[in-house]
């Protein structure tokens, strides 16, 4: 799959400069003056609240399935959840999740 | 500090597989240096987002970040222009955390020593990171497609997510996203999402006020 070059340049530079302004925002620019309580409740929720509604549509409906619910990536997407939550670590829930996939879909495959 | 090599490794993988070429991969790496925000915009591009969208997806991801540049106002906000410039570029979460631990822990270090220790621990962490993903990048295309690797990029969010579902009010935005993200899905890509994460943002933040209330009033 090719991805339009002028459109994934755009993206990165766009990108890049936005990160930084953030990054730079109160460090650079707005200096010493404190957020206000109930921006900073909010800003706290971003990932939280960005990801999971990024991720779910995939989930539910892959599009390597062409939108059919696959009950491999589902489980899949559930074991990653799960060891993520219980262990509270990132790289023991992608492992877990990729096993899972991975030998799921070979089993799928040969069954 | 070690999570940089295999996530960096996993974006190379992901993005060559999504079809940037390895210049684009180098240059997102490089330029935006922040994981979560290269994923999300990687996923908005290959579901076919329009520009905008993808850009208000990836800087939401990042709007964390403006936190984490006013937590180091009062310990950095002395230190000259240019050095507050590149601390800022570098300023991402494995630095964040490590530096913030070290500055409430020692908050009497001189400006310049605590300007000494952020770059003692973005030093490492930045060339591996862009080392890590050149290699995932030139690995990734001898991976087989077959494998479900469509199906990593989902699998990472997931694993970004869990371990931050410590408290109920950040289960309940987690679980607005879902639910509105999927309600939505119908709008063109990516407006859904952003409806989503604003939602889930006021559900979070409101259950999290309400819960302080209450264990006001039980105390």
């Amino acid at each position: 799959m090719a991805v339009d070059a002028v459109l994934v340049w755009t993206v990165i530079a766009i990108l890049a400069v936005g990160t930084f302004l953030i990054r730079f925002s109160f460090l650079g620019l707005i200096g010493d003056r404190p957020l206000p309580p109930i921006v900073v409740r909010l800003l706290r929720f971003t990932p939280v609240a960005v990801l999971p509604a990024l991720v779910a549509p995939q989930v539910l409906w892959p599009n390597a399935t062409n939108g059919q619910t696959d009950p491999v990536r589902l489980l899949a997407a559930l074991t990653t959840l799960a060891v993520g939550m219980m262990t509270r670590k990132v790289l023991p829930a992608i492992v877990a999740g990729s096993a899972v996939l991975i030998i799921g879909l070979q089993l799928s495959a040969v069954g | 500090m070690f999570v940089v090599v295999p996530f960096g490794l996993l974006f190379g993988v992901v993005a060559m597989d999504a079809g940037l070429t390895l210049t684009q991969t180098m240059g997102m790496t490089m330029l935006v240096i922040a994981g979560a925000a290269q994923f999300t915009a990687l996923q908005m591009m290959v579901d076919n987002a329009g520009l905008w969208l993808i850009i208000a997806a990836a800087l939401a991801v990042n709007l964390r970040m403006a936190m984490y540049s006013a937590a180091l106002v009062p310990h950095l906000g002395k230190a000259p222009l240019w050095q507050r410039a590149l601390i800022a570029y570098m300023n991402f979460d494995q630095t964040y955390a490590v530096a913030s631990i070290a500055y409430e822990q020692n908050s009497e270090w001189p400006v310049e020593r605590k300007v000494t220790f952020f770059f003692g621990v973005a030093t490492p962490i930045v060339p591996t990171w862009i080392a890590a993903t050149l290699v995932g990048a030139l690995i990734g295309k001898s991976i087989p497609t077959d494998l479900g690797i469509d199906f990593i990029l989902p699998i990472t969010f997931i694993a970004l997510v869990g371990p931050m579902l410590r408290t109920v009010p950040q289960m309940i935005a987690a679980s607005v996203s879902v639910a509105v993200g999927l309600i939505l899905s119908g709008l063109p890509s990516g407006m859904g999402l952003l409806i989503a994460a604003a939602c889930a943002m006021a559900a979070g933040a409101a259950a999290e006020i309400w819960q302080e209330k209450r264990s006001a009033t039980w105390q």
